[in-house]
């Protein structure tokens, strides 16, 4: 049952994420944190991370994570393949439209007009990212805000916008950073 | 099946399996990568096919990857080929992410581990936050006040009333369409 479950979550993930890479995020938000509650926030924080220090696209990463948290590995090729089917059915159909009839513009001008919706979905989703990241716990009240957390934030957008540093070297520093504090918490503080 | 297919099949798994491998950074590197290796290294397609090719991977939803690597699958040996390039796409992620995920449950109790990953969430907000700033700017740059309105409406839609995130694709993608339509029947372009 719970294959059956993986496979059509990460379905309707794969049929609906139009826009690639992010445009997965507040999908598979909705299907394996609010719907089937397979994982907590902060495990998808950390999925998201982990996606994007890793090859390959947010979505088949997060297929495969889930499955194998909840079912295995058979749960991760459940999952995996519900996530790429729509690809295969889709991309067929497309290339057969446009072998046929040479035109896809009607479809590219849908596109472009559903880009503001997609955008809007994955800033919801880094929203909720945010917030787990900033307060203690991931509750969003003001005395469980890290004033630390913010300042990573704060450094690591410099570094993102100013300085073009590489994300994967900008999320490793601000790891590395919290390690350091932690560590020095544990052996010098009181 | 005979030997030249077989050839081709072949290789065209092992492509699709290195590229997925060693491409860091999604969707929109690993086009430029389809495209050296089988446009400039094995001549299978043409360089214009590959152009179209890339628009209908972008165009149908889930990972930009995984659907080059079908459109160019299926290009060359049809069903089979379609087969052996999902193949070869997934299998890095699958492989990697398994043992991400044993590694996760095993590690996160260690304090040092989650005080990393911790610091880390900061550093993979800042990247949304950045890659999202980017995209609004996009849509915002278009001028149109409809598509602004629609990144607005989209994100109230989803932040304030929880409305699901498929509805609000199935919603914007048939505004959209109509609109498409209906700038085609004026005889201008939208």
């Amino acid at each position: 049952m719970i294959l059956i479950q993986l496979f059509l979550s990460f379905f309707k993930i794969g049929c609906f994420s139009f826009g690639g890479g992010y445009a997965a995020m507040p999908l598979i938000q909705e299907q394996v944190i609010r719907t089937h509650h397979w994982m907590s926030m902060n495990t998808f924080a950390d999925l998201v991370t982990i996606a994007e220090m890793t090859p390959g696209p947010i979505a088949v990463n997060a297929a495969t994570f889930v499955g194998t948290q909840t079912a295995g590995i058979s749960g991760a090729i459940a999952a995996t393949l519900g996530c790429v089917l729509p690809s295969c059915i889709f991309v067929s159909v497309l290339a057969f439209i446009y072998t046929r009839y040479r035109k896809l513009s009607l479809l590219q001008h849908t596109l472009a007009g559903l880009r503001p919706a997609v955008v809007a979905m994955i800033a919801k989703a880094g929203v909720t990212i945010l917030i787990s990241a900033f307060f203690i716990e991931g509750i969003p009240a003001v005395h469980q805000v890290s004033a630390r957390m913010i300042l990573y934030f704060a450094a690591a957008l410099f570094l993102l916008r100013k300085v073009k540093m590489n994300p994967v070297l900008v999320m490793g520093l601000c790891g590395v950073c919290e390690m350091v504090f932690y560590a020095a918490q544990t052996h010098l503080g009181p | 099946m005979d030997q030249t297919k077989r050839q081709k099949l072949k290789k065209l798994f092992l492509s699709t399996l290195y590229l997925s491998t060693f491409t860091f950074g999604g969707g929109y590197v690993i086009v430029t990568l389809l495209k050296n290796r089988f446009v400039d290294q094995y001549h299978w397609i043409d360089e214009e096919e590959m152009l179209d090719m890339a628009a209908i991977a972008q165009a149908s939803p889930g990972a930009v990857a995984v659907n080059g690597a079908i459109t160019v699958g299926y290009r060359i040996c049809g069903i089979p080929g379609l087969i052996m390039a999902v193949l070869g796409a997934v299998i890095p992620p699958l492989v990697i992410l398994s043992a991400v995920s044993l590694c996760y449950t095993a590690f996160i109790s260690n304090p040092y581990v989650s005080a990393m990953l911790n610091g880390m969430r900061s550093g993979i907000g800042a990247v949304i936050t950045s890659v999202v700033y980017d995209m609004g700017k996009n849509v915002v740059n278009t001028g149109d006040i409809l598509n602004m309105a629609v990144m607005i409406l989209s994100f109230c839609a989803s932040y304030f009333f929880n409305v699901s995130t498929i509805v609000i694709i199935i919603a914007a993608a048939s505004a959209s369409m109509l609109r498409a339509v209906l700038s085609a029947r004026g005889g201008k372009e939208a």
